[in-house]
């Protein structure tokens, strides 16, 4: 895989060195984008998965035009057997492709995960390095959608469990395409995941290639960090911005990858607000908030001003009716209270 | 078979009977209590190995299982490194990370062993699904082989993956190693079709069954099906029936095997078999095959006696190829 290309937009202007070109699109087309990038830069790149192929291009059309531009032996069609999708994908990256497989929904890595934990994960390290797997599978999750138990669970700690996976959660357009291209040329197995309440979201895109492990802070603030990744920053962004006004002065450190994930970014953070609180969608029992809580209690001690907090969805199967979602799934509402408590603390 | 040559015979017998000294090898040194390991024994299996081997050119793909000595001798992995990653060795084709169930050799085509069953069709149809997509065409044109038992055919990858080869016209060889055992379970109590080629049909792929220990005829069935799918014309099962002498993995006391049968199929063991075939058409001497049994022996003798003086591996290769930044 070609590394991300470069910037298309206007470059050097004399006075004031680099000016990028930005452009709004929506989370959906900026990973089209990467995806069309990464076929017409580089023959090996291959996508297959169901339904992928036009005129639907995906269930949420992410391939949309795809297969149309670069044909259907390139962006191919699966039959419904997720094992074979996944299983194709690593002997793919094994045989010298770089193939993208996209798993409908996360909910579905159940049939797929020997391929994924026992192959994907492993095949680099049991053969000292002979075997490597550079591949990415892509997967949607529907929480706050109304699509019930089987289709909207955040499974990312499943993942990030197994040494050899690496696992990415974009939040912005930006984002999108800049931490698909990493995953597209990273020499490793990466799952991407595609929260779809997040695909409409439209924003700005900067062509600055991104690296896998850079957290990014979304919002400076001096009291309180909140850790977070996903369509769950811009909840985390509108209840620091609520308290702007007198309240506690809230950071949002969008994590971007878990795995890796940037330790430094975490414990900087944390060490200068001595407060946080980390947010996710995710059932919080064996979350991935608990790695987060470990990780800085053991670090960070007797720096901390309160407990490190975990807000996420409550340990049930996500209910269908809107109402009882509304209450499984976190919100401002609960990320607030758990802000305030923090804030009660100290200092 | 017509198409071998005298030469080609006499190279499949050797590959035969390098793998049961191989086997035999590596039986005493566990029973002397020299090695540790599980080891799952391939022999009677032999004639298939060496049949598909030589088939085969070392750019075609293999992906195997953990009953996987045969096919890794016969696919042409060195013994040195072979040996080494079945005894954890820093010279193993695993450096030692993987063990017997993980051998990999890229060299000669080797991309996987794997110790799930039937995990490695889908990944094989990967293989195939990049090997079509190369330039290549008609007899250059590389193509995959994985190599399974009967028990994998019961398994959700084995009918993933065939259906995913057919709809695809992958140029993939299945074959399925019936050693009418599925761990402890015989053939007739884990499966209702009397052959496990009859599932092909559920595919619209062709198959169909041979002597498993007659390397002539695996050779034969598994040249067509290559050429089938170098062609184009997509992939092939091929069941190879044959027999497992001696059980599941060492130590099986296999209870479980009425005792006729047991002696049934030691009187049709495919080493011996095939050497009296050689030797009855003229294609190899007495002589000659006593030459080549005596040089194999030798072989392994010295190359596990190389390989258990060699280090395991560096305490910082823990933290190794664990991803492409660790380094290895």
């Amino acid at each position: 895989m070609a590394d991300a290309p470069a910037a298309k937009g206007t470059r050097g202007t004399a006075e004031v060195g680099e000016v990028r070109e930005v452009r709004e699109v929506s989370v959906r087309g900026a990973i089209t984008r990467a995806l069309d990038e990464a076929l017409g830069a580089d023959e090996r790149v291959v996508l297959l998965g169901e339904d992928i192929t036009d005129p639907g291009g995906g269930v949420f059309g992410v391939t949309k035009g795809l297969s149309t531009k670069y044909g259907s032996d390139r962006v191919r069609d699966t039959p419904i057997s997720e094992q074979a999708i996944v299983g194709a994908a690593v002997g793919a990256a094994l045989g010298g492709l770089r193939p993208v497989a996209e798993l409908m929904f996360m909910d579905f890595l159940g049939l797929a995960l020997d391929q994924l934990a026992n192959h994907a994960a492993k095949l680099r390290y049991m053969s000292g390095g002979r075997t490597p797997v550079p591949m990415v599978l892509r997967t949607a999750v529907g929480g706050g959608l109304g699509v019930g138990a089987q289709h909207s669970q955040m499974l990312e700690a499943w993942l990030t469990h197994v040494p050899g996976l690496k696992v990415v959660v974009p939040s912005t357009a930006s984002d999108a395409r800049g931490l698909l291209h990493a995953c597209m040329a990273d020499d490793d197995p990466c799952v991407f995941i595609e929260q779809v309440p997040l695909l409409a979201r439209r924003g700005l895109i900067d062509d600055t290639p991104l690296s896998l492990g850079t957290a990014d802070i979304k919002r400076p603030g001096a009291d309180v960090t909140v850790i977070t990744y996903g369509r769950q920053v811009h909840e985390a962004l509108a209840a620091a911005e609520s308290l702007a006004a007198g309240g506690p002065d809230v950071e949002v450190l969008d994590l971007r990858s878990l795995s890796p994930l940037d330790t430094e970014a975490v414990l900087e953070s944390v060490g200068r607000t001595r407060r946080c609180v980390v947010f996710h969608e995710a059932v919080v029992t064996g979350g991935f908030g608990a790695e987060m809580a470990a990780l800085i209690s053991e670090a960070l001690f007797g720096r901390l001003l309160a407990p490190v907090l975990r807000v996420g969805a409550v340990p049930t199967p996500l209910p269908y009716a809107k109402s009882l979602e509304a209450l499984a799934l976190p919100g401002t509402e609960r990320l607030l209270a758990a802000i305030g408590h923090l804030a009660s603390y100290g200092g | 078979m017509a198409s071998l040559d005298d030469e080609s015979m006499r190279s499949i017998y050797r590959t035969m009977v390098l793998i049961a000294a191989c086997d035999d090898g590596l039986r005493s040194a566990i029973s002397a209590g020299t090695v540790t390991l599980a080891y799952y024994s391939p022999r009677g299996q032999e004639a298939v190995a060496a049949g598909f081997g030589a088939a085969l050119g070392p750019d075609d793909y293999l992906v195997t299982t953990y009953r996987g000595l045969h096919d890794h001798i016969a696919k042409g992995v060195p013994l040195r490194p072979l040996l080494a990653e079945m005894l954890g060795r820093a010279a193993g084709t695993g450096k030692g990370k993987g063990g017997p169930m993980h051998v990999v050799w890229p060299d000669a085509g080797l991309m996987l062993t794997t110790g799930v069953v039937g995990s490695g069709l889908p990944i094989a149809c990967g293989l195939a699904w990049a090997a079509q997509r190369e330039d290549r065409r008609d007899a250059t044109a590389r193509v995959a082989l994985v190599s399974f038992g009967d028990g994998a055919t019961n398994i959700g990858a084995f009918h993933e993956a065939c259906n995913l080869a057919a709809v695809w016209r992958l140029p993939l060889v299945l074959l399925c190693q019936n050693n009418r055992y599925g761990e402890h379970t015989a053939f007739a109590h884990h499966q209702r079709t009397e052959r496990v080629s009859d599932r092909a049909a559920a595919y619209a792929m062709p198959g169909l069954t041979v002597d498993g220990n007659d390397p002539l005829a695996v050779h034969a069935a598994v040249t067509e099906a290559a050429d089938r799918a170098r062609a184009g014309d997509g992939p092939t099962l091929i069941e190879a029936v044959t027999y497992r002498l001696y059980g599941h993995v060492f130590g099986d006391r296999m209870a479980y095997v009425p005792p006729d049968e047991l002696d049934a199929a030691w009187r049709q063991e495919p080493v011996a078999r095939f050497r009296s075939h050689l030797l009855d058409t003229g294609v190899l001497s007495e002589d000659a095959a006593h030459l080549v049994e005596q040089e194999c022996a030798g072989l392994v003798a010295d190359t596990l006696e190389e390989v258990l003086a060699l280090p395991e591996p560096d305490p910082h290769e823990l933290l190794t190829d664990v991803v492409a930044s660790t380094g290895g």
